[in-house]
């Protein structure tokens, strides 16, 4: 491991950037981003458990302009997550590990998370359809 | 270059064998319905008052399937944030101690969550 004679394969930035490789970062970083997310979802339950007052008390954190950014930001990063594990989940079954196809499926996964966010968020505010 | 031992007990080079990669694989089948079923409720949960999320988490089955969310989705983040600090964590006491550390984040976290939503469900508040 300490062996600096050993030959190393190329640093990230030698690398020409492309939509698989951004992919491959991109889940990771999702990842952990929404595990942080997690603590605050188990945080805001025990607020709710815990009685209105401190129901009230989170509410006003995430609805202030930087909680609301926040959730903007843990929602576009679970669904990169969620429709990139899909197309882990394709590859484990053995489908769309052609270069042309894993490029094409890497931009559907970019254009369907922005979708799915923004519908999430227009149903959300209420701008499109019946949300509440 | 294998012994019968090793052939058998197939655990390959890594002496883990496919147990990790597979639980994240069906953490990951189970939370694909978990977490659009958990994020359609929160958005229509959108400015409701404390009462009306009290009791939806209460009701039985939003109360079941939290508590499987909130299992099969530690249980993954456990298995992803593991891959990510052996990979980039190099000295390996820091590494042991991070892992270690992140196992009891991990159960601390789970416990918490799925105790909130039990003691909302059972409570009878």
């Amino acid at each position: 491991m300490t062996d600096s004679s050993r030959p190393l394969s190329p640093h990230l930035q030698i690398y020409r950037w492309q939509i698989t490789m951004a992919l491959s970062i991109l889940h990771r970083a999702s990842g952990v981003f929404l595990t942080m997310g997690a603590v605050v979802l188990v945080v805001w339950l025990m607020a709710a458990e815990h009685g209105p007052d401190r129901y009230a008390a989170i509410q006003a954190i995430l609805n202030t302009l930087f909680g609301k950014l926040l959730l903007l930001a843990w929602s576009g990063a679970l669904f990169i997550h969620l429709c990139n594990g899909v197309r882990h989940l394709f590859w484990d079954a053995g489908l769309g590990f052609e270069k042309a196809t894993s490029r094409k499926t890497g931009w559907l996964v970019v254009v369907a998370a922005i979708v799915m966010t923004a519908v999430t968020w227009l149903v959300g505010t209420g701008v499109l359809g019946a949300g509440s | 270059m294998r012994t019968p031992l090793s052939r058998v007990l197939g655990l390959g080079s890594a002496k883990d064998g496919t147990g990790h990669w597979w639980g994240q694989r069906v953490s990951a089948v189970a939370l694909v319905v978990l977490t659009i079923w958990l994020l359609a409720s929160l958005v229509s949960l959108n400015d409701s008052s404390h009462a009306q999320v009290v009791a939806w988490v209460a009701s039985p089955w939003n109360a079941i399937a939290l508590v499987l969310f909130l299992s099969s989705m530690f249980y993954h983040s456990y298995l992803g944030i593991q891959v990510v600090v052996e990979d980039y964590i190099h000295h390996d006491g820091v590494k042991v101690v991070t892992l270690i550390l992140s196992g009891f984040l991990h159960a601390l976290l789970v416990v918490a969550g799925v105790f909130a939503v039990l003691r909302i469900a059972l409570g009878g508040q």
